[in-house]
């Protein structure tokens, strides 16, 4: 048996450090827009009420505006919702009105508009609940990330914890900047989203792991630079056909899923393709960085020492 | 090399059929149809079912089935406009002992229900209806407690004989007792402890010189009222959601002190938040007959007294203590009375309630007695951005009467406004009264329209997503394509399967969850077949090839679904409503995706390749 050559070898490793240059652009960018104009936060949070209106044909924005202007709620967020037929009217909290009042007297206003709306939806939470979620949002993607930090650290080696959470916290900080930048809605299903997100990029992360610490034990000359880069090379076409199918499928949430769940494919399309990015150049060279050796990852047990792969 | 043993392949035929029957009864629809059940005294017989096919044959309806259980009787209909019609036609054939509710009953067939197999049920967001999240207000609940110790510590002292100034509950918490000298006071602590050891006993403000003790009740006894107060607000809950009759609601805990309630298919929310969220209770007071009531509009209430007022706007002065309240009613029915013709409500009241009452009104006949509704109504108002709960308490005296005889359990009331308001009344006694005040702090109503759009887009996107990967599979891997998109649909069935069989409630994002799960369950296979391709590029032979692909994918298989899956129960752990819809069918996919992608695919391959003499894989 001879030792066959990869037909391809991209030096990917070589180019981490323009990587973490664009990465740490993105990143500033994100946080920069964060703190600046922050999130488009849904009323999930807010606490609020938000109606959902359908006409029989399309309206002007202005219109409906126009009627609510100089009403209770020339403060409401008006827009349209997937089609120029349906309206989505959103009201901040309000001092003693519940949201059923509110519904009636906002359709008995549009009623005004001519065409005879429907109630498509209604929606009400609390101030109390909104409070509660962001910060069980915020508790559940602390929990999320220290446990597989955890496991990381047992299966592999505390170094690729530490790797695994930076790429994480990388995507975590990307997609909701992503969000800040383009204003989109940020509610519950996007919180949803961004935890899939860590679960799809960590996928990809321990895969790429894996390969790493399958290489550092059977190469003994190769330097560590050199063993992340041929793992890479040899799991990169894996990657980018589950990314491939992963996005597939998204594209069809996104385009055909309607609106509802607009904002939860939209964050979902973006972390996959950020999550895919960061396994490869955030994940591996914050390993090395660390310095990853040989040592941390001699076998306890040795896998697969029997199988006849070595010449 | 690469053979199955046959115990692995009947493994995988019993998962498919498993898998088959649990996913079918998702294809038969729902039929639309009528839920009758017995609300009170009425039950379902046989005797039920006859009336309403003669009820439904006389309007020359045609029902599809009818079905009996001991609970309810479900009428099936060919469409909606023949459902909503006969709601009308059977509500008159049964009268109001009958609560006929609007439906939609699983089309299964017999067999299949026999094993158990029922289709998922549908969200909210994809039928319509609405959903209220509603907090229980725990230290009203305590207060309440409280109130009723100050009455009974009150009657205590006095049947004893211990003279006190004042008692009453303290703004701060716990009930201050002023007694008159040391003596009474040391008396009084002896009588309370030795009858209520849930409470505790401390020294008042020592510096008002007084003989004072506060009460409080201890910390386990407000745990276990405020889980009460808890539990019988479900409870009356659910008695009220029949009443409104609604078929399939929901009505859970949720934390230490909220609840959840679904209600699908309802549409008028004005109604059903009435109906829910009204606290009202009766109060039953002896009039104070010795004082004048323009006195005490002049602000000289007597000590013992409360003014009120009547629906007309009359002052009346009623003692405050209270005899009974409403906690001991167990039935309400409105009525006509038949001396004077106008609306009344009799009550019947349970065993301990009507002991209490008797004794109560035995040394009281010929006085007159007061019957106060008491409503609480809670909103959040925002006061200068900061959030506050604004309580309002609503006491009207609804009537006043002589007490003819000794009331015991059953009596009437009287002196209500309408017949209307008799029946609300009742149902609103007859549904319990609520422990705590009860406000709704999330509300979302789904309109039917929105429901059947959220379907359609759900199914297409499944659809289009699922038959993209399929066909980007057969071209990329092309045997093992086939494979990997058998395993995929296999996967897709065993999902449907498990959350039908499990009940679940399927969402808008449950069915994300499904999409998304497709397209990461394709990354097992996507991993074993790059590694065989690398296999078989190093040099390998393809059968060894083949084995060593699978056997080497598997820890970075199992690795990476395991990290998936933590993050996923993460999620159902923190998550609420549908984010925890969300985590379930991703943890099933990722579950299923497992056995599928790695022993259903390889059980395919082994039939193909196994055992042959290879020169070529097509891969």
């Amino acid at each position: 048996m001879t030792e066959k050559k990869q037909p391809m070898m991209f030096k990917l490793m070589a180019k981490r450090h323009i990587a973490a240059v664009f990465s740490a652009v993105l990143i500033i960018t994100s946080l920069g827009s964060l703190f600046t104009q922050g999130l488009n936060l849904g009323i999930d949070f807010t606490g609020g009420t938000l109606v959902e209106v359908g006409f029989s044909e399309s309206v002007e924005l202005e219109k409906v505006r126009a009627t609510l202007q100089g009403t209770d709620f020339n403060e409401a967020t008006v827009q349209y919702f997937g089609s120029a037929k349906d309206v989505l009217i959103r009201v901040a909290p309000k001092e003693g009105k519940n949201s059923a009042a509110i519904s009636t007297e906002l359709l008995r206003l549009l009623n005004e508009i001519g065409q005879k709306p429907e109630l498509r939806r209604q929606e009400f939470v609390g101030p109390q609940v909104g409070e509660e979620l962001t910060e069980e949002g915020g508790l559940a993607m602390l929990a999320a990330l220290a446990m597989i930090m955890f496991y990381v650290a047992v299966r592999f080696q505390l170094r690729f914890s530490a790797g695994a959470i930076a790429a994480l916290a990388h995507d975590v900080i990307i997609v909701t900047g992503f969000f800040s930048l383009t204003q989109m809605n940020f509610d519950l299903t996007v919180l949803a989203a961004i935890l899939a997100v860590i679960g799809y990029s960590l996928n990809d992360t321990i895969v790429v792991f894996d390969r790493i610490r399958e290489n550092f034990r059977r190469m003994r000359k190769e330097e560590p630079l050199e063993v992340i880069d041929i793992s890479l090379n040899q799991t990169l076409s894996r990657t980018f056909i589950t990314s491939l199918t992963t996005l597939l499928v998204l594209f069809a949430l996104f385009f055909v899923g309607g609106e509802i769940i607009h904002s939860f494919s939209a964050a979902l399309l973006v972390g996959v393709i950020i999550g895919t990015y960061s396994s490869i150049y955030i994940a591996s060279p914050v390993t090395l960085a660390l310095g990853v050796s040989k040592q941390d990852l001699m076998p306890v047990e040795k896998e697969g020492s029997d199988l006849p792969d070595r010449p | 090399m690469n053979r199955y043993s046959l115990w692995k392949y009947i493994l995988i035929l019993f998962v498919v059929i498993f898998g088959g029957i649990y996913a079918l009864p998702n294809i038969y629809g729902k039929d639309p149809s009528l839920q009758v059940s017995a609300s009170r005294t009425a039950e379902i017989s046989e005797l039920t079912e006859i009336l309403v096919s003669s009820a439904l044959e006389e309007a020359g309806m045609q029902a599809k089935a009818i079905d009996i259980n001991s609970e309810s009787l479900v009428v099936r209909f060919d469409n909606e406009d023949i459902q909503l019609k006969a709601q009308d036609v059977i509500k008159v054939a049964l009268g109001t002992n009958y609560v006929v509710a609007l439906n939609l009953a699983p089309a299964t067939p017999d067999w299949l229900r026999s094993l158990g197999a029922e289709p998922m049920f549908l969200g909210l967001d994809l039928r319509g209806g609405v959903h209220f999240l509603m907090e229980v207000d725990m230290v009203a609940a305590v207060r309440k407690a409280e109130d009723r110790y100050v009455s009974d510590l009150r009657t205590m002292l006095r049947e004893n004989k211990v003279r006190y100034k004042t008692i009453g509950r303290q703004g701060s918490g716990g009930v201050l007792i002023r007694f008159r000298d040391e003596q009474q006071k040391i008396d009084g602590i002896n009588l309370i402890e030795k009858d209520y050891s849930e409470l505790d006993i401390s020294d008042g403000d020592s510096d008002s010189g007084e003989a004072q003790v506060v009460v409080k009740i201890v910390e386990s006894s407000i745990i276990e009222t405020q889980r009460l107060a808890l539990q019988q607000n479900i409870t009356t809950l659910r008695k009220r959601v029949n009443e409104l009759g609604v078929a399939e609601p929901v009505i859970q805990q949720q934390g230490l002190n909220r609840v959840v309630v679904q209600l699908p298919g309802v549409q008028d929310t004005a109604r059903a938040k009435e109906i829910l969220g009204a606290t009202a209770t009766l109060e039953f007071r002896m009039a104070d007959e010795e004082h004048s009531v323009q006195d005490a509009l002049d602000g000289r209430i007597p000590a013992g007294s409360k003014l009120f007022y009547g629906r007309d706007g009359q002052p009346v002065l009623l003692e405050k203590q209270v005899m009974l309240t409403g906690d001991y009613i167990i039935d309400a029915a409105s009525g006509i009375d038949q001396a004077s013709g106008s609306p009344n409500v009799s009550i019947t009241l349970d065993g301990k309630g009507a002991k209490i009452f008797s004794n109560r009104t035995r040394d009281e006949i010929g006085k007159l007695m007061g019957v106060v509704f008491i409503e609480n109504k809670t909103e959040t108002v925002e006061v200068d951005g900061e959030f506050v709960k604004k309580k309002r308490v609503v006491e009207e005296v609804i009537n006043t009467a002589v007490i003819r005889d000794q009331l015991g359990k059953r009596f009437q009331i009287t002196g209500l406004n309408s017949t209307q308001e008799a029946r609300n009344l009742a149902l609103l006694l007859r549904a319990g009264a609520l422990a705590a005040p009860i406000e709704i702090i999330e509300e979302r109503t789904v309109g039917p329209s929105l429901g059947q759009d959220n379907i359609d887009k759900g199914f297409n996107s499944v659809i289009i997503g699922f038959s993209l990967v399929l066909i980007f599979m057969l071209f990329y891997y092309k045997v093992f394509g086939i494979a990997a998109n058998i395993a995929l649909t296999l996967n897709l069935v065993l999902i449907i399967a498990l959350l039908s069989l499990l009940q679940a409630t399927l969402t808008l994002p449950g069915i994300a969850g499904i999409v998304l799960t497709v397209g990461m369950a394709v990354d097992a296979n996507v991993l074993i077949f790059q590694r065989i391709r690398e296999e078989i590029k190093n040099g390998n032979s393809p059968q060894a090839s083949i084995h060593s692909g699978y056997e080497k994918a598997f820890s970075t298989i199992a690795d990476a679904n395991i990290t998936t899956l933590i993050a996923a129960l993460v999620l159902f752990s923190f998550g609420t409503g549908p984010i925890k819809g969300f985590a379930v069918t991703l943890s099933l996919g990722i579950i299923s995706s497992m056995f599928t992608a790695i022993i259903v695919t390889r059980g395919i391959v082994n039939l193909i390749y196994g055992g042959k003499k290879l020169q070529k894989l097509h891969i």
